[in-house]
């Protein structure tokens, strides 16, 4: 199935939201993830399945100035 | 009234309609409170009084150190050594004598920092660590005082303006700061130079639009910039119900400090 991550589309097969940021070697203590425009909390991400058309953006936390 | 000297100093603002006479007398009678005097709050301290904000507050507690250079560029090889805030007050008041300029030779905490916010308009976020982010977008919110966002990290850069009350928070973005140790640092990671300039003079033309009352302002997304790829995106936020300071029922009504998030950052070799 198709699914759009910070803008750009990728195919994926039914997994996670754990399992996505684990395919892209992300660690998901570093992120905030946004789910179709609601920030999914942290404890959402092994249980949240995606599905077809999704828009996910994967927001690092980034605390240097 | 401006004088002449103003007029002639001002006048490409002048001449723009978004701001004009009336707008330059509204950014002199502007207040901005800039925390943090490093990477960020250099190019924001100079193109704000270069700008004639007509008071800004500048906060940090620590000194100029020759690492701090290759971006910090309100600091000179001269200054190191010496109070950053004291640095940036000499260059600012050079580019700009007609500015005044209040230092806070300080780290903010849960304590300071209702009371050094206070008396301004606008708050700028130029920070180094998560502790103070969170602080900062939990005072800003608690006392519904307008703020910007800034982070810079290796080649990344992010910021967003929060407006308590009507747009999502920081915490709307991130409920709590990031465990200790999970997120390196820029004294450890690095961060390429020309990051804070881009990313603080877009939090710098943030705050001169909200003085102006000009244009819109970065509310509601958050604004992401890779150096490497050289990409912008612009990621919706929507202002979260259940956020933990500014939703319905917040768990967070009083400030305290983040102590677990002080570790993120070594705030002894924290350098802005």
């Amino acid at each position: 199935m198709e699914i759009t991550v910070n803008g750009e589309q990728k195919i994926v097969e039914s997994i996670s939201m754990l399992n996505l940021l684990e395919s892209m070697n992300i660690d998901s203590r570093r992120v905030a993830v946004e789910l179709n425009l609601e920030i999914l909390p942290k404890r959402e991400y092994a249980t949240t399945m995606l599905n077809e058309g999704d828009k996910i953006e994967i927001v690092h936390f980034v605390g240097g100035g | 009234m401006f004088s002449e000297e103003q007029i002639e100093r001002y006048s490409r603002h002048i001449m723009l309609k978004e701001v004009g006479g009336k707008g330059q007398k509204k950014l002199f009678d502007g207040k901005v409170m800039i925390i943090g005097a490093g990477g960020l709050g250099s190019p924001i301290a100079l193109y704000l009084a270069a700008a004639g904000i007509g008071t800004i507050g500048i906060a940090d507690a620590d000194c100029v150190d020759l690492s701090n250079l290759q971006r910090q560029i309100a600091h000179h090889t001269k200054d190191i050594g010496v109070p950053k805030v004291f640095s940036a007050k000499e260059k600012m008041t050079a580019m700009n004598p007609e500015v005044r300029i209040n230092t806070y030779e300080t780290w903010v905490n849960a304590d300071n920092i209702t009371d050094i916010i206070k008396d301004y308009d606008f708050v700028i976020d130029g920070t180094d660590n998560f502790a103070a982010k969170f602080l900062i977008n939990d005072a800003c919110v608690l006392t519904g005082k307008p703020y910007s966002h800034g982070g810079i990290l290796q080649f990344d850069g992010q910021t967003i303006t929060v407006k308590p009350g009507e747009s999502a928070c920081y915490r709307c973005i991130f409920p709590t700061p990031p465990p200790k140790d999970a997120i390196p640092t820029c004294s450890r990671a690095g961060v390429i130079g020309v990051l804070p300039g881009v990313i603080g003079t877009i939090q710098a033309t943030e705050a001169i639009k909200f003085l102006l009352g000009a244009g819109d302002l970065l509310i509601d997304r958050l604004l992401t910039y890779n150096a490497l790829r050289m990409k912008f995106r612009e990621v919706p936020i929507r202002k979260k119900p259940k956020c933990p300071i500014c939703g319905d029922n917040p768990t967070i009504t009083e400030l305290k400090d983040e102590l677990e998030a002080l570790n993120v950052c070594e705030i002894g070799e924290a350098k802005g």
